[in-house]
């Protein structure tokens, strides 16, 4: 792995994430990308943070079949793009996003063009009240309450 | 009030690429507006599977058709990182003045597609006959248009010799002639005033937490430009970010009026400084590690995410461009606009779909 003075990769677990996030976002810390790599039974996970042009990647993996992750769009509203992004071409589950575009994001021939070719995990039960997925008709009242 | 939903796109007349939005208004208010984007998702970034490392540069520089240059001086730069290759010092140089003409042309675009969007259809045409020129001195130095194919890792195709340096430096000022014509309208006309001004205004705090990059962060009073990073030959040029404060339309319209004067500065900087040297060293082995390379194209930041693993083959190659992040700006400059500023407003990031899809 290449680190320079001008970025930095840090793997953290999956736990650590939002905490993590919270505690750059709270130091000014501009979201830059959310990226995944496919490996061979696992999806590799990058968070990009700029701060004067320092780059900090938070970096973690989750198993390719049925991957998993908290949605960062209550920390970082713009990312939803990249969380749907993540599921249309990863198939990774994102769980809170501001916005869910329910798969149609990217409208591909293939489906997960980047995931697991095994078979998606079981739906799973609703999340807990307090923080249900935002649908497409919420969003825009959830928006200032989100991003501030 | 009842809500109606407008759809808006994916073909539309101030669309010149294909983005759709489902625009909820009350009346003639916009109340939320929805992205759907993927009519041209490529899976340009699969292809790193079957293109080797060295022939992928190909690829880069098709993602988009304006900035096309530049993803493939930010794919090299990537990829040359993780080598540890020294490109030549004169290569750092013409990919510098390529970039800024890049940037030249892709601003005179858009202010073209501006002109056209507000119906201001004579200013659309001189904008458009102005990029004409530059890209002239494009095909002249590197004898595409559209397509460079100029990057290599490891340097640079084409040199420019030094009489082509120098007429390069006589059309310039022709250039700059005509763009000092047209920015004045841009900028001073008030139908253009009245149009852009106080439409879409992202705060300086909207505009950093909602991740946007390029003349869209710029106008809200953040210096943001990668080119202070150093890459190619910025390290050795004065490049001072352009910057607004006003964060509305008019205000992105003239940071990228002043860019295009401080391109035309960069390329004679470059011009006056380029040094004599090879233009490309020999590059073998395969890439094994991982870089992040940013650089700033005329839309903003594009980050290009390179992990190998010492095959021939790239294992991880990701772009993330500048209207993917500023997007989000977009749906929040939408909400609570009128239906006849979408136009407008949609233009004012400069969107490019085929870049933001790959």
């Amino acid at each position: 792995m290449s680190s320079g003075p001008d970025q930095t990769f840090e793997t953290i677990p999956l736990q650590a994430l939002l905490e993590k996030v919270a505690e750059l976002r709270k130091q000014g810390y501009r979201l830059v990308q959310i990226g995944a790599t496919r490996l061979p039974e696992h999806v590799e996970l990058t968070y990009s943070f700029d701060l004067e042009s320092r780059l900090v990647n938070l970096r973690f993996q989750v198993p390719a079949a049925g991957a998993r992750v908290p949605s960062i769009s209550a920390i970082y509203w713009c990312a939803f793009l990249y969380e749907n992004e993540l599921h249309d071409l990863f198939n990774v589950q994102v769980d809170g996003m501001a916005v869910d575009f329910h798969g149609h994001l990217y409208e591909t021939t293939v489906k997960f063009p980047f995931g697991s070719t095994k078979a998606p995990a079981a739906k799973p039960a609703p999340a807990a009240a307090s923080a249900p997925p935002a649908t497409p008709a919420t969003a825009a009242a959830a928006l200032p309450a989100a991003k501030h | 009030m009842a809500r109606t939903i407008i759809p808006f796109g994916p073909q539309h007349p101030v669309l010149p690429e294909p983005i759709h939005l489902d625009l909820v208004v009350e009346d003639e208010k916009v109340i939320e507006a929805r992205p759907s984007i993927g009519f041209i998702h490529r899976g340009l970034e699969k292809l790193v599977e079957k293109k080797d490392y060295v022939e992928f540069v190909y690829v880069a520089e098709r993602i988009c058709g304006i900035c096309s240059f530049i993803h493939g001086q930010t794919y090299c730069q990537a990829v040359e990182a993780i080598m540890n290759v020294a490109v030549p010092p004169r290569a750092l140089y013409l990919r510098t003045i390529w970039g800024e003409l890049s940037r030249l042309h892709s601003h005179l675009l858009w202010m073209g597609l501006m002109a056209d969007a507000v119906g201001f259809e004579s200013l659309f045409m001189h904008s458009w006959r102005v990029r004409e020129r530059v890209l002239n001195i494009i095909e002249a130095t590197t004898g595409g248009r559209v397509i460079f194919g100029s990057c290599k890792i490891g340097g640079v195709r084409r040199d420019i010799d030094a009489a082509c340096l120098k007429s390069m430096l006589t059309e310039l000022d022709g250039i700059e002639r005509d763009i000092r014509d047209i920015t004045k309208v841009f900028i001073k006309d008030s139908s253009v005033k009245k149009r852009l001004g106080g439409v879409g205004v992202l705060s300086r705090q909207d505009a950093h937490d909602l991740g946007c990059v390029g003349p869209t962060l710029r106008a809200s009073g953040v210096a943001q430009d990668m080119r202070q990073l150093g890459y190619a030959a910025f390290k050795d040029l004065k490049v001072e970010p352009i910057t607004r404060n006003e964060g509305d339309s008019y205000a992105r319209c003239a940071v990228r009026c002043e860019e295009l004067f401080q391109s035309l500065n960069l390329i004679r900087q470059a011009i006056s400084k380029i040094p004599e040297s090879e233009i490309a060293v020999k590059v073998t082995g395969n890439p094994n590690g991982e870089f992040i390379a940013r650089t700033e194209q005329p839309r903003g930041e594009v980050v290009y995410c390179v992990k190998a693993n010492g095959t021939k083959n790239i294992q991880r190659f990701r772009v993330r461009t500048p209207t993917f992040a500023n997007l989000p700006a977009l749906v929040q400059l939408l909400q609570g606009c009128e239906l006849a500023d979408v136009p407008v407003l949609v233009l004012t990031i400069d969107p490019c779909i085929s870049c933001t899809e790959r």
